[in-house]
């Protein structure tokens, strides 16, 4: 059963790094593809490290690999992945006027693949 | 010192550049010692783990100069291909320019004055809402010299300088003891407003948790602390913070000698975007009444306030400017990249050192990989790879000298680690200018 979250698609560390790496590295790739979710939710839904979720809105859909996201970082009902590719997909492209569409704070599905 | 007197020490194949500048990220750092052996640095002494990066990964690529179509051309068809793309185009576009010299900069705006086209950079989606935001209510500014030696109170907000900008904290905001802060970090108090608990957070004194997309009613609710106007301590319920946290926080910020708020895209990129910054300034601004307080937002790529920087004193506005009538025209939402894009109104465009293929939406993507396309770009990318023409060109700040713009607005010069074999983005807009300017001059 799907079920209804917040995305916040962000920069990491590792990306910044992966990224000067090159656009094409293994490492870049999977950095950007990966969806943190928070420990308490990942056991909600059975979920392991390395399993894929299908995260989907009224723009696009993914599926993606996921992982716990360290510690505290993350409140149940919020995901967090790197900028790149995945999140683009995800983010409409109406800017109501200002230029910017909206790339942070996205609603969206999310159900084991 | 000056310029003029680079200290560059050559030994043999081992050359020291000291002094350098980092352009990843916007803290612009230039005290880099970098260690060159051939055309490769080695050693980069003060960088980060993103600056080290930067410096390591940067070699001498092997791809052709110049290609039209993905065939390699000599760099002059190229220049005469470019110049005639962007000279037939009724609604061409310029975009990106965050990733380059500020000269570099100047020549891709000439271009687009001779052409007619539209100016936009990468500003327009990072915080193209904050300088939306600045036109509304003003900022209160400061540069981070300011910060280092005054500001006792940081907070920082919807950023994540932990991972973002690595070296802010022991530079600038957190840790440097200052002209009035004589015990660095003791002195100051520091708090972050985040929806994440990031791992900026482990370096703060207080974390404040807000909930996603209440950022404005936040900012807006201490507007009101400030003003000593009744909360309604239903705000808890809004943004995930009690309102005695928030009068705390009030409390403080009105206590010190100089406060500064660094705000990230947690505000631009949320709905609400430029009214969330413009909350946040005029927050800052209340808070005049007080003490002394200031905004600023942290910039993210290396001359993304260059760029800004470029555009206004060009054209008076700061990005989203269209020069088709002769006169510059500011309007985010109808002449922002996202949406000529989208909506399939440019029908060419020149990219600068972004890559919108891998980050913009689905639909601006499709129109962009339809229309002709000039590319520069030191790396292979995705936009790179649908050009119709693409250059490559020489790192800025590894391999070109030229001014970048910290992310306080400060000038800071470049002083290049080694050569490249490819020519500077500078060189090669130059180049598209003069080829336009010719064909235009002998049209009459
Ligand atoms: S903080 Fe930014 S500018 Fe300074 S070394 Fe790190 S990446 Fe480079």
């Amino acid at each position: 059963m799907a079920e209804e979250f917040i995305l916040i698609p962000g920069r990491t560390s590792k990306q910044g790094t992966t990224l000067n790496e090159g656009k094409y590295t293994d490492d870049y790739l999977e950095e950007i593809s990966t969806l943190q979710i928070c420990e308490e939710d990942m056991q909600r839904l059975g979920l392991k490290e390395g399993d894929h979720v299908r995260m989907w809105n009224a723009i696009g859909e993914v599926t993606v690999p996921c992982k716990a996201s360290k510690g505290d970082e993350l409140p149940p009902g919020i995901l967090f992945i790197s900028y790149g590719m995945w999140s683009s997909v995800l983010m409409g492209a109406d800017t109501q006027g200002s230029g910017m569409p909206d790339s942070k704070g996205l609603d969206v599905f999310l159900e084991p693949a | 010192m000056s310029i003029a007197e680079a200290p560059v020490t050559e030994t043999g194949e081992l050359k020291i550049v000291k002094d350098a500048t980092c352009t990843f990220c916007g803290c612009v750092c230039d005290d880099m010692e970098l260690t060159v052996e051939a055309n490769k640095i080695t050693k980069a002494k003060n960088a980060c783990v993103l600056g080290k990066a930067w410096f390591f990964n940067h070699h001498i690529e092997d791809r052709p100069e110049a290609t039209i179509e993905g065939r390699p051309v000599t760099f002059d068809e190229a220049v005469d291909r470019a110049a005639e793309i962007l000279m037939s185009a009724t609604f061409p576009i310029t975009y990106g320019l965050s990733d380059t010299t500020s000269e570099a900069q100047r020549a891709a705006i000439a271009i687009t004055d001779w052409i007619g086209g539209t100016i936009d950079t990468t500003t327009s989606v990072c915080h193209g809402p904050s300088g939306m935001a600045f036109q509304g209510v003003g900022e209160v500014t400061c540069s981070l010299g300011e910060i280092k030696n005054r500001a006792d109170f940081v907070l920082f907000w919807g950023c994540n300088p932990a991972e973002g900008h690595p070296r802010h904290f022991t530079r600038y905001s957190l840790m440097p003891k200052g002209q009035f802060l004589p015990n660095g970090r003791k002195d100051r108090t520091a708090v972050l407003i985040d929806v994440r608990k990031t791992k900026t957070a482990k370096a703060m004194d207080y974390f404040l948790q807000l909930k996603p997309r209440s950022d404005f009613e936040l900012a807006w609710a201490l507007r009101g602390i400030v003003a000593g106007a009744p909360v309604d301590p239903n705000i808890e319920e809004v943004t995930g913070i009690p309102l005695d946290m928030l009068e705390d926080l009030v409390g403080r910020m009105k206590q010190a000698k100089f406060g500064v708020i660094l705000f990230g895209m947690g505000l631009t990129m949320t709905r609400g975007k430029h009214i969330n910054t413009e909350a946040v300034l005029a927050l800052a601004r209340d808070l005049n009444k007080f003490t002394r307080f200031a905004a600023k937002p942290m910039r993210g790529h290396g001359n993304v306030t260059g760029a800004d920087n470029i555009v206004s004193w060009t054209t008076g506005y700061p990005f989203g400017v269209n020069l088709n009538r002769g006169y510059p025209r500011f309007n985010p939402g109808e002449f922002t990249t996202s949406d000529t894009l989208a909506r399939g109104e440019a029908d060419a465009a020149l990219i600068v050192a972004s890559d919108p293929m891998s980050n913009f939406s689905n639909p601006a993507r499709e129109h962009l990989s339809k229309i002709p396309t000039v590319v520069l770009d030191p790396k292979l990318s995705e936009t790179a790879k649908i050009a119709t023409v693409a250059f490559t060109t020489a790192t800025y700040g590894i391999n070109t000298a030229g001014t970048v713009y910290r992310m306080d607005d400060v000038p800071i010069p470049l002083r290049p680690a080694f050569e490249s074999p490819y020519r500077s983005d500078q060189d090669v807009l130059t180049a598209i200018e003069a080829r336009i300017r010719e064909k235009q001059l002998a049209a009459g």
